[in-house]
């Protein structure tokens, strides 16, 4: 694939220069949020900082963290950094995991997050040729909004299609010839199947690649996609808090996402004691916004665990590279004393020739922590006998308990029969929570 | 002499059989025989009908899980005594049968039995070599 750039300076200078750009950026936010956003400058006073105290990004640590808790705190306007008449747009998180966060946006920020998306476009091979076909869901949700306006950027043709209705999807799919999907990657498998039963083979779309994001996947599913879609399957990384998706993207390595360092500096951090580690860590994702005007964060915590990569890429940019999330902080679950992450159980499933199509039930018995995997059975696995369908969940459990450590109680359930998501999936329904 | 049989996954809920019946019910489907093996968690329903390749179909638009199967069936006098005739038939020639279900003709004084086995063929001659009928799937649907 041809090398292209949406801002190719920005995208390939040198380290040194990032840093002194993220330096000069980062005194200046300091002293944007000290003077403008008064739970900021409490919290800095709090840690006796102050905007001299940061001279560079190797001041950075002293600064607080700030949590979604404390942005959902100051709803709705708390954390606002300009006059609300300098705004021109809100978003919002799904409020999937609490009350929803509001983040504002001035022209500015829309410009810088719409150039974010167009370089994820270009680094996919997106040019003004393209048709980019949005199914992300448009409104309040982040992820058709922010591929909309980077696809206006690179100047494709942009269908704005938004979430759901999924034979309209692929109508104009296939009459109007799009080459670049962007939507969920549960969406995107779903679209797979729905294609495939409607007898189409993965050569009959015009589809050369998929930007998916907004919940986490794993390699597994991604081979799945580009199997069935007969395209190559980019990642892309994202948060309302920081303005949405195209914080980070894959490139055509697909070997992590590079982080768009000129307006977001990022950090790993120990979840527990919120020290920084070295880079190459694993840990929490940690990012400062350094261009942000409206709705800045310093040292927000994502969450996300990760680990970051500075070797050098093949695709000319030095911007660093993010791993996946291999979970986050706040999801891991604990059974039975250990530590289980949901991307653990969708592994095995993939590996064992499973559709990425499940739910966790986690629950409490007797004391006693359940586990229950409700898996479809595709028509390839079923047979006309029972001790069949049963030697498959017996292999499957093993499977998981090999993986996990734990026992896990599998059912296999007909196809279509768990909730397919056109938004995000709801892998893991934890009951235990109801009796606290 | 194989026939099919039309297996379908059934979830163990309420209605989840109801569902299959009312939809061979709306198209016209005519069940011959039937069998249901189930376990705590779900159920297989085993069905022999007069269209098989019309029954795959309105399953098959409406998402189920299911196969054709091939399975074969043998007359049996409707007597004490008969099918143990067929199964010792089925043993001394070392056929294993996974599984069988039985149903009785209308009229005459038969029974039919439907057997899966792991060779066909080989169960086929036994039996016929042991003096039973085997019925094929022209006569099933005659029924």
């Amino acid at each position: 694939m041809e090398k292209r750039y949406y801002q190719k300076e920005i995208e390939t200078m040198p380290l040194s220069e990032i840093r002194a750009m993220q330096s000069e950026k980062l005194v200046k936010q300091v002293q944007h949020v000290w003077d403008n956003c008064p739970p900021y400058r409490k919290m800095m006073e709090e840690k006796g900082v102050t905007p001299a105290d940061i001279k560079g990004i190797e001041d950075l640590h002293k600064l607080p963290f700030v949590t979604k808790s404390d942005l959902r705190d100051t709803y709705p306007y708390g954390m606002l950094a300009v006059p609300l008449s300098d705004c021109v747009r809100i978003q919002s998180t799904s409020g999937t995991t609490g009350k929803r966060v509001i983040a504002y946006y001035t022209q500015k920020d829309i410009d810088l997050w719409e150039e974010c998306c167009a370089r994820a476009i270009m680094a996919v091979g997106g040019t003004k040729e393209d048709v980019v076909q949005v199914c992300y869901g448009y409104g309040l949700f982040t992820g058709g909004p922010g591929l909309n306006g980077g696809s206006h950027r690179v100047g494709s043709l942009t269908l704005p299609m938004s979430s759901g209705n999924t034979e309209r999807q692929i109508q104009f799919m296939m009459d109007l010839r799009s080459t670049i999907l962007c939507c969920t990657p549960s969406y995107a498998a779903y679209i797979g199947e729905a294609l495939k039963e409607m007898g189409y083979k993965p050569e009959d779309n015009a589809l050369k690649a998929g930007i998916f994001g907004a919940e986490p996947w794993t390699e597994e599913m991604r081979r799945d996609i580009e199997k069935s879609l007969g395209i190559k399957a980019y990642d892309i990384y994202g948060l309302t808090e920081t303005s949405g998706p195209g914080v980070s993207f894959e490139c055509e390595e697909q070997k992590g996402m590079h982080i768009n360092e000129d307006h977001f500096l990022a950090e790993i951090i120990d979840p527990e004691t919120g020290e920084v580690l070295p880079e190459g860590s694993r840990g929490e994702l940690v990012f400062t916004s350094l261009d942000k005007e409206a709705f800045p964060l310093l040292r927000y915590r994502t969450r996300d665990i990760c680990v970051l990569d500075r070797t050098p890429c093949s695709c000319g940019r030095t911007h660093v590279r993010m791993s996946k999330p291999m979970g986050r902080s706040d999801d891991m679950m604990i059974i039975r004393g250990v530590n289980v992450f949901p991307s653990q159980i969708e592994t095995v499933l993939l590996n064992e020739g499973y559709a990425p199509n499940y739910q966790i039930v986690v629950d409490r018995a007797n004391n006693n922590d359940t586990l229950d995997v409700y898996v479809e059975l595709s028509p390839e696995q079923f047979t006309d006998t029972v001790s069949g369908v049963t030697a498959r969940e017996k292999a499957l459990a093993a499977a998981l308990r090999t993986m996990l450590g734990i026992g896990a109680v599998v059912h296999l359930v007909a196809p279509k029969t768990i909730a397919r998501s056109e938004g995000k999936a709801v892998r893991v329904i934890d009951k235990r929570k109801l009796h606290d | 002499m194989a026939i099919k049989q039309l297996t379908v996954f059934v979830e163990n809920r309420q209605g989840a059989l109801v569902e299959i019946t009312d939809l061979f019910a709306a198209n016209h489907v005519d069940m011959r025989a039937l069998s249901i093996a189930d376990t705590q968690d779900f159920g297989i329903l085993r069905v022999i009908v007069n269209d098989t390749d019309e029954a795959l179909r309105i399953l098959r638009t409406r998402g189920h899980l299911m196969q054709a199967t091939d399975v074969i069936a043998v007359k049996i006098s409707d007597a004490p005594g008969k099918l143990s005739a067929a199964l010792h038939a089925l043993n001394v020639g070392g056929v294993n049968v996974e599984y069988l279900y039985a149903f009785l003709a209308r009229t005459a004084r038969h029974a039919y039995v439907v057997l899966r086995v792991a060779d066909n063929a080989a169960a086929t001659a036994i039996l016929e070599e042991a003096g039973f009928h085997m019925v094929a799937e022209e006569d099933i649907k005659k029924l």
